[in-house]
């Protein structure tokens, strides 16, 4: 298997095998994801929103917001997480599929996947904090995208990740606590990261700074949102 | 600064010369960014910013100081650094043009708001430009820096525009982090959150840092 980058082959190679091989992120990785949520970034959301919640009146644990923000912030958290499931959904069918045969690309493939599957944790844990019901997953349909091979596969998980960006980054005005809104910060440039890294993986260069998803910095030197209503619609495909 | 004490010594080599609330304010941030590593500078920076007060002009000016501080490096990297590849240098005009950029828009906000743009300071990189690996490593470490300084500052923001536009600025030094680290070898999004240390850890470690 073999990814076009602008640097060649080295490079790409041994930046997929740091993935593979880094201890040290590796343990960061695992301490983050221990301690059942309580080590994460979110372990901050829920100190903050309370976690003796269950014997709590039911009313707004969160104590300076309004029930109508409450409601507010959780169907963000919620819509959030549904994105997460299908990242999540994609990285492990793409793992279990044998279609990536190069073990630092198939690395790469599981550590991004154990990252946004972190993120539905953090965000399931999020959505009981503020008293609500954390939604379940959709049922996706992969089958197609799987269908057309490896390099339709990258280049779909490079667009996914950009439409990720776009659609926290459509959503940070909107979030009243400031705690969620600083954990969805610290998922926001961690789906940047991927998206910027993918897209250079599978070659599609910077992109030409007219949106689109493509490219690395596909809207140029400023991010661009995307609505909730846009998101959901580009990710219908993907959707059973 | 012992260099003993510090995960991102090369944040150490950087000299800034202006003597603005910002000017402090970033040198404050590389140092805590050299002590506690460069994405874990994030409560320092919120609990700075809030104590500092100033409002949303302020954080603007914040991240302006950031932005001269990051254009500046990449305008001089681009002329002094030998032995980078043709992507490379062609990342690194990239960079520095979302940077200007960058600079050009917070100003514009700032003013917009009926503010002051803070002065550019003057910058100085030690011997970072003297080879391929010692650039691209302190690019690494301001950018993972530069993501923190604004996800620390966000929560600070009252304006929803403010914040909006500090939003869209985060995502692209998010993606300048990751390119930087890809073409080091390095994991481009080596954990699934960017970590938030201990607040009063943080700022015990760079209290002796930053007396200047």
């Amino acid at each position: 298997m073999s990814i076009a980058t602008p640097e060649g082959h080295t490079v790409t190679d041994s930046a997929l095998r740091e993935l593979a091989d880094d201890p040290s992120s590796r343990k960061r990785f695992l301490k983050m994801l221990g301690g059942a949520g309580a080590a994460s970034a979110f372990g901050v959301v829920l100190a903050a929103c309370g976690e003796e919640k269950k014997d709590a009146s039911g009313s707004a644990a969160a104590a300076p917001s309004s029930s109508s923000d409450n409601a507010n912030d959780l169907k963000i958290v919620n819509y959030a997480l549904t994105l997460e499931y299908i990242e999540a959904r994609f990285y492990r069918e793409v793992g279990e599929s044998g279609l990536i045969k190069d073990k630092a690309v198939l690395q790469i493939a599981k550590r991004f996947g154990e990252s946004e599957q972190a993120h539905v944790d953090a965000l399931k844990a999020t959505a009981r904090a503020l008293g609500g019901r954390p939604v379940s997953a959709p049922k996706t349909n992969f089958g197609p995208t799987l269908d057309k091979g490896l390099k339709h596969v990258l280049e779909t998980a490079a667009t996914v990740e950009n439409l990720g960006a776009a659609a926290y980054l459509g959503q940070a005005g909107k979030i009243k606590s400031k705690e969620i809104l600083a954990s969805a910060l610290q998922i926001h440039s961690v789906e940047a990261r991927h998206a910027a890294a993918l897209n250079i993986l599978v070659g599609r260069g910077f992109g030409n700074g007219k949106g689109g998803l493509e490219g690395a910095l596909p809207d140029g030197a400023f991010g661009k949102p995307m609505s909730m209503a846009a998101v959901l619609a580009a990710v219908k495909p993907f959707l059973a | 600064m012992a260099s003993s004490r510090l995960v991102a010594p090369e944040l150490g080599s950087i000299e800034i010369q202006g003597t603005t609330r910002q000017a402090f304010l970033i040198r404050a941030t590389l140092a805590a960014g050299a002590t506690v590593g460069a994405m874990s500078a994030t409560p320092f920076i919120s609990k700075a910013l809030a104590q500092e007060g100033g409002g949303d002009v302020n954080i603007l000016n914040y991240a302006l100081t950031l932005e001269y501080l990051e254009s500046d490096f990449y305008t001089k990297a681009a002329k002094q650094v030998k032995g980078l590849s043709s992507y490379e240098n062609k990342l690194t005009a990239e960079l520095r043009d979302n940077e200007l950029a960058h600079v050009d828009a917070l100003t514009a906000t700032i003013k917009d708001l009926g503010g002051k743009p803070a002065a550019k300071p003057m910058f100085a990189y030690g011997k970072a430009f003297a080879s391929r690996a010692s650039y691209l490593k302190l690019a690494n470490t301001l950018e993972d820096t530069g993501v923190s300084a604004y996800n620390g500052a966000a929560g600070s923001i009252k304006s929803v525009e403010v914040l909006a536009a500090a939003g869209s600025i985060v995502q692209i030094e998010a993606r300048h982090a990751a390119m930087i680290r890809l073409v080091r070898g390095k994991a481009p999004a080596p954990v699934a959150f960017d970590p938030l240390s201990d607040m009063e850890a943080v700022l015990a470690k760079i209290k002796p840092l930053i007396a200047s």
